[in-house]
């Protein structure tokens, strides 16, 4: 395989610390070498230009079935809003909020990312899942089955039998080909089979008789029981509410008490989804106010937490999400088309557009406490970018939210547009907030802190011989950063250069090259568990509508995969 | 020793059973028995090694005869048209696997053809509907453990979908529906009293085409507004009696067919079903599914969504941007038009299905017909391409009319030689790519210049 140095570009690497120095980047075999063991590569120049590791992106909404329920039932998201075929590309690319599989592979490649992890995947709908990760061009992608409204999960957890959990947890790992625990709305989305919903975390499950608070609980022991990479990824009950900061800080306090164990280098035991969502205060949307400071307050004392934004990017979009009850409740809120797929024993779906405009005061206000909560952060390892995509906004708006965060003049300019300006800045801090964060804290939140905290952190997000060879070039010089705002958001829209697994993919923002995408599971070893067997064939044999031998992906539906093992037999 | 192959998908209806149980033969070259399937799905298998099968493409003659010709040639020949037309149509895919449909969509914008699939005759007006008002829905497992009302409503599963009563919705007995049918109400609305309507608690015979009118009455009696004495030819107290029991409901699912989408009204009843769905919700859990026909129709509604973000009537003939606009790109209105000027009917028979108008358009182009069976468009094509028969010869995956993926198995061995839809589609690709390439070679290159590209 060919050789290639990346040569005097500043170097951006915070697994390694590296903050802007001038170095060069050695690839050799698709994996980053020292430069010495180099005998004849090809030279990418990036003078002046910053070198960072390819982004990863902790929760992204990219590919499934409700994602393509977002697609089929919009087809005003394709009108006007597509790109023509790019002659170097091989496919058409069709969308804006939910783009088509093709152009969210290139548009995320055109960035600089390489690894994004799907958000929620149910677990009956994962030969879909993996067929549209076939079809995502370039990027890695992992997926996480979705486990909070799981009957299996509520009926082992109820009975606090974690080591049941545990060995069921393992099974559905390889039977979806997934990658960890997600946890939506928990108990709320099998109320939402009633029509109903937990409004809070100790609200208990119809039923079922556990409370969200119990679920969450033991999914985390249930996680560092088995010592996974990623911990538990949670999106908090009560999301998008007025006044909802106080069930999400009792949500963030289930963790005390818990201490990650793993072998991946991950330091927390649960990550906190789009928190933008849950750190509303108030009681209705006249006094709609943000909490973001308080709910920091907290995330900043806590350690064993990492969060991510869900920046609301003022676009028309399209919501999505395994909440249900929310869905519902937001197409009574716009009274648009409104779709929802309950899926028998797991989880439910719920996909609304949605438009957050500049002029109306919730958006703007929304606006605000995401950017609030990164720039209250005091550790930006735990402290992520994401648009929760397409939920707050698509994720080819991360450059954007990228440029409001690193300029001041960017947001006032965008809080300039608003109709409501004075009472957004009532009701939030951020008039008062001038940090602008640096290149090195933008890198820690889209590539080494995301690695981490999903337990890649040896494969990728950083720039150390022996890791994968992702690299992303982008032209901006740290030591002369452009003046205006629009040249940041420019050069992270369009990378100069993204080497994938050391094929040269981007060059000048245009995806050249197409190299094979890979899809990440995690395979655990448990001790064998004939009750959890028996409770599996049980519930197959009598409620389920597939046959349990039809249900875990078959071989020939997994596409290039890079398996994760880990051991939880002892 | 006969083998025996479990859970096998059956690929006829949206039902798609996985259950059945195929008896081959020692050396597995005969069906024996198949188990659990439905007269018709037994059928199809038993089908599949009971007679002769067309084993090779067969190419048109001048003297109207058919000749055998190899695979290569057949790939040629298909690819050669596909690059010639102008405005080459890839139309049907009910009955393949998602597999093919990717292949097919790969070929369509190589080749610059308008794609499309029998939804455009059958379950279109849904879409036009869900586009509009969305789609509450659920998995078909919901209705089996939760539904204690359910309703079908110009759907006649007990021809159409034999398994699907038994299966999901008014006999099994689910985890919070244990006595079965017992445990629910069925309520069937048709204008015919059909063999459904005679399994069902209350049966409303609508009259004939004024089923908007009905949805209409129920969504005012929901809302509490009076309605008149009778609605469609149903009477009030009949009327009251099901809103009630619809609104009591603790989980219902409204299933509806073709009596909604292709009688007076289509895509707006359709509309107004989903209407009442969304209203009911503010009481109480309803859901509501479209009875999909062929196993795998919905299949290219998703496969192609996440390609190009449309479902049907997908116009790639410009071959950077697609194009939706149903009755402007949909198969037969583009052939009664006669604006197609090649055909490929593959996984359906437009031959049997299209009115005869729109086949007499399209037979005056090259018509190629790609099915593992002889059908009526095979007999008037050019070529007709034998592929083997998905969930009997070909594995691959299906969507459920509930959108659910299921894995089809394959049970025995194409006939000798025979290939899959996928690889004929992925080697007409190679071939498109080859003529394109000699095409460029002689005629000047019409690639984009190199340079910027505007912003979004």
């Amino acid at each position: 395989m060919s050789e290639l140095i990346i040569k005097n570009g500043f170097v951006v690497d915070p697994l390694q610390g590296i903050k802007g120095d001038r170095m060069d980047i050695g690839v050799k075999d698709g994996k980053i070498v020292e430069t010495g063991t180099l005998s004849n590569p090809k030279t990418i120049d990036a003078a002046g230009m910053t070198v960072m590791a390819g982004g990863v992106d902790v929760h992204s909404h990219v590919v499934g079935p409700k994602v393509n329920v977002g697609r089929l039932f919009r087809p005003e998201d394709k009108l006007f809003k597509s790109p023509l075929k790019s002659p170097t590309c091989s496919r058409m690319e069709m969308g804006f909020s939910v783009p088509s599989t093709f152009k969210t592979g290139y548009d995320y490649a055109r960035m600089g990312y390489v690894f994004v992890n799907e958000a929620a995947m149910p677990p009956l709908h994962s030969p879909h899942v993996h067929e549209e990760i076939r079809d995502t061009p370039i990027i890695d992608n992992a997926a996480m089955p979705v486990f909070g409204n799981n009957w299996f999960t509520l009926e082992y957890l109820k009975n606090n039998e974690i080591e049941n959990n545990a060995a069921y947890t393992a099974w559905l790992l390889r039977a979806t080909r997934g990658f960890g625990i997600k946890v939506v709305n928990p108990g709320g989305s099998e109320a939402w089979g009633w029509g109903l919903n937990c409004v809070n975390i100790h609200d208990p499950v119809p039923y079922f008789d556990i409370t969200p608070a119990e679920i969450v609980k033991g999914l985390i022991e249930t996680n560092e029981h088995l010592g996974l990479p990623h911990s538990v990824h949670l999106h908090c009950n009560n999301l998008g509410n007025p006044g909802n900061y106080v069930d999400t800080l009792e949500s963030l306090k289930l963790a005390e008490g818990y201490a990650p164990k793993n072998d991946f280098g991950r330091k927390q035991v649960m990550h906190i989804t789009h928190l933008q969502f849950h750190s509303y205060g108030g009681d209705s949307w006249g006094n709609f106010e943000s909490k973001a400071k308080d709910v920091m307050d907290y995330v900043n004392a806590h350690d064993n937490l990492t969060v991510d934004m869900g920046q609301v990017t003022l676009d028309e979009t399209t919501t999505m999400t395994a909440d249900g009850p929310f869905e519902h409740h937001l197409c009574s809120l716009n009274h648009l088309k409104w779709a929802n797929v309950d899926v028998e024993l797991e989880t439910a779906a719920g996909v609304v557009p949605y438009i957050y405009s500049p002029k109306v005061k919730v958006c703007t206000i929304q606006w605000a406490v995401g950017l609030e909560l990164a720039l209250f952060s005091k550790d930006l390892m735990r402290t992520f970018i994401t648009t929760d995509h397409p939920n707050a906004g698509p994720f080819t708006r991360y450059p954007r939210v990228i440029t409001w965060l690193m300029s001041r003049a960017a947001r006032d300019a965008t809080m300039k547009t608003f109709k409501w300006l004075d009472k957004t800045i009532d009701a939030t801090s951020i008039d008062g907030i001038d940090r602008e964060l640096t290149l090195y804290e933008i890198a820690q939140m889209t590539r080494a802190g995301p690695a981490q905290a999903l337990g890649i952190s040896n494969t990728y997000g950083g720039l150390a011989p022996g890791m994968d060879a992702d690299i992303a070039v982008y032209a901006l010089n740290p030591e002369n950063m452009p003046s205006d705002p629009a040249m940041i958001e420019k050069a992270f829209s369009r990378c100069a250069w993204l080497v994938k697994d050391g094929v040269v993919t981007v060059r000048d923002g245009e995806v050249v090259a197409e190299p094979a995408k890979r899809t990440v599971w995690v395979d655990v070893k448990v001790p064998e568990n004939a009750q959890v067997q028996r409770d599996i064939y049980e519930h197959f044999l009598r409620h389920y509508s597939v046959k349990l031998d039809n249900y875990s992906l078959f071989e020939e539906h997994l596409h290039n995969p890079r398996v994760i093992e880990v051991d939880a037999t002892e | 020793m006969p083998k025996k192959v479990e859970n096998v998908g059956c690929p006829y209806c949206g039902v798609c059973c996985d259950d059945l149980v195929v008896t081959v033969s020692d050396d597995g070259k005969q069906i024996i028995e198949v188990e659990n399937a439905c007269a018709i799905g037994n059928q199809i298998f038993h089908h599949a090694t009971g007679g002769e099968r067309v084993k090779l493409p067969r190419l048109r003659q001048p003297d109207g005869t058919y000749k055998d010709i190899s695979y290569d040639e057949a790939v040629d020949y298909a690819a050669k048209v596909l690059y010639n037309a102008k405005k080459p149509l890839i139309y049907g895919f009910g009955s393949t696997n998602c597999e093919g449909m990717a292949a097919a969509a790969k070929v369509a914008e190589k080749a610059g053809a308008v794609l499309d699939n029998c939804a455009s005759i059958c379950h279109g007006s849904s879409f036009l509907a869900i586009f509009d008002n969305g789609y509450p829905s659920c998995t078909l497992g919901e209705t089996k453990n939760r539904a204690d009302v359910v309703l079908y409503w110009g759907a006649n599963p007990a021809h159409a979908h034999p398994r699907h009563m038994s299966r999901y919705s008014i006999f099994p007995r689910g985890f919070f529906t244990g006595k079965g049918q017992k445990s629910r109400k069925i309520i069937v609305i048709d204008p015919r009293h059909t063999d459904t309507a005679q399994v069902a608690d209350i049966y409303l015979q609508v009259r004939q085409g004024h089923d908007y009118e009905l949805f209409d009455a129920f969504r005012a009696v929901v809302r509490g507004h009076e309605i008149p004495e009778e609605v469609a030819g149903i009477k009030r107290e009949q009327i009251l009696e099901v809103a009630n029991i619809m609104k009591k409901a603790r989980f219902g699912t409204i299933f509806y067919g073709m009596g909604l989408c292709h009688s007076d009204g289509r895509n707006h009843n359709v509309d107004i079903a989903i209407s009442l769905t969304r209203d009911l919700n503010d009481y109480t859990k309803w859901t509501i599914m479209a009875m999909r026909g062929h196993y795998n129709i919905t299949g290219p509604g998703a496969v192609w969504s996440w390609q190009y973000g449309f479902p049907y009537c997908l116009d790639l003939t410009k071959k950077d941007i697609a194009h939706m606009n149903p009755g402007e790109t949909s198969s037969v209105d583009l052939a009664m038009r006669d604006e197609v000027d090649a055909f490929i009917n593959i996984g359906t028979d437009a031959g049997a299905h299209f009115p005869i108008e729109a086949v007499k358009h399209l037979r005056k182009h090259p018509w190629i017909t790609i099915d593992p069976n002889i059908c009526m468009a095979s007999e008037i094509s050019d070529l007709h391409i034998p592929v083997g028969i998905v969930g009997v010869e070909v594995p691959g995956i299906v969507y459920r009319m509930d959108n659910v993926p299921i894995q089809y198995r394959k049970v025995i061995d194409p006939p000798e030689g025979v290939i899959s839809d996928e690889e004929l589609f992925e080697r007409i690709h190679k071939r498109l790519c080859e003529l394109e390439a000699e095409g460029a070679a002689k005629a000047e290159i019409k690639a984009a210049p190199a340079g910027v590209r505007a912003e979004e």
